[in-house]
């Protein structure tokens, strides 16, 4: 007789079908030419990216495309020291908020080149693309994020945006 | 940058691997299924339930009294699938059944695969059909599916 049954595997999955929806499709379009395409809002002049097509503060569709620059500023971070079941990057790896210039909103991006103990808000940094021949509709289009060497963004330029 | 329109989609999966603990009620009900036998619990008033809860549904008062049921018993309700889908349980056409053991006054909810849904009916009487006992686990799928008693579906 074996032991009672004290567990039960309960597996959720999920299988769907994503469509971005035309303003991210853009963003994503501008990943598979190694661009970052952000949209501005008519009314406040934001710039998100990736957008969602209108403006969150002002409920206004946005249909100003604005292409944006590799570099961008560290906001926040994440240093992740804890395996989990599907990781794919070595750990201690740094996960990163990342400000784009002249961007209204940051995103998140790995960060590498840099030890963990030198991260901090303020970095600046700049993306290194895949090979262009790997370029797709996909941020893994950006291989990763490194230091530029640039002295640190002060606080201020992107306190907004934490 | 051109003013081109471009639509993309894609096929994701989200999957979340969870274990979860069963508690001692559903845990002898999976630990009867996994031995190849199908258990309840005695409610207020002497009512079997199966599956088994840890609380009586009507009266809220905790269960304890685990009782061997079945294994046979009798379809009280089912409806037909002519054409499964991907997840469910059997690939062939097949009925969900509500299958009220022996000893039971609850019903229990399971797969009677069939050529025909004028092989199925209400009141006909159907036992399990297990898995082979060393790929039982201690699951629902444990019981592959219901089969008539004393006869071929």
């Amino acid at each position: 007789m074996s032991e009672p049954v004290t567990m039960m595997a309960a597996p959720m999955h999920l299988d769907f079908l994503f469509t971005p929806g035309v303003a991210q499709s853009k963003f994503l379009h501008g990943l598979e030419q190694g661009k970052f395409i952000g949209q501005r809002c008519p009314k406040c002049h934001k710039v998100y990216v990736p957008s969602r097509g209108s403006c969150p503060t002002d409920g206004v569709p946005c249909d100003e495309q604005v292409e944006l620059g590799n570099r961008g500023t560290v906001t926040t971070y994440c240093v992740v020291n804890v395996p989990f079941a599907g990781q794919s990057i070595e750990i201690p790896y740094i996960c990163g908020q990342i400000l784009l210039d002249g961007a209204n909103l940051s995103f998140m991006g790995l960060i590498q080149e840099i030890p963990t103990a030198d991260i901090r808000m303020g970095l600046r940094v700049e993306a290194v693309w895949v090979d262009e021949a790997d370029w797709g509709p996909t941020l893994a289009s950006v291989k990763y994020f490194r230091p530029t060497g640039e002295p640190d963004a002060e606080f201020d330029t992107y306190k907004e945006y934490l | 940058m051109a003013d081109e329109e471009v639509h993309y989609s894609a096929d994701h999966v989200l999957e979340y691997p969870y274990v979860r603990s069963v508690g001692p009620v559903i845990g002898a009900f999976l630990t009867g299924l996994r031995d190849g036998k199908v258990v309840g619990i005695k409610g207020t008033g002497g009512k079997v339930i199966v599956p088994p809860t840890e609380y009586d549904p009507e009266t809220g008062e905790e269960t304890t009294d685990i009782v061997d049921v079945g294994p046979e018993g009798t379809v009280t309700s089912w409806s037909w699938v002519p054409k499964p889908l991907r997840k469910h349980p059997l690939q062939t056409p097949f009925a969900w059944v509500l299958v009220k053991f022996d000893g039971a006054d609850t019903s229990f909810l399971h797969v009677l695969p069939a050529a025909d849904p004028s092989a199925v009916s209400t009141g006909m009487r159907v036992r399990p059909e297990f898995i082979a006992e060393a790929d039982r686990v201690g699951h629902v799928n444990d019981i592959r599916h219901f089969v008539a008693v004393g006869g071929a579906v």
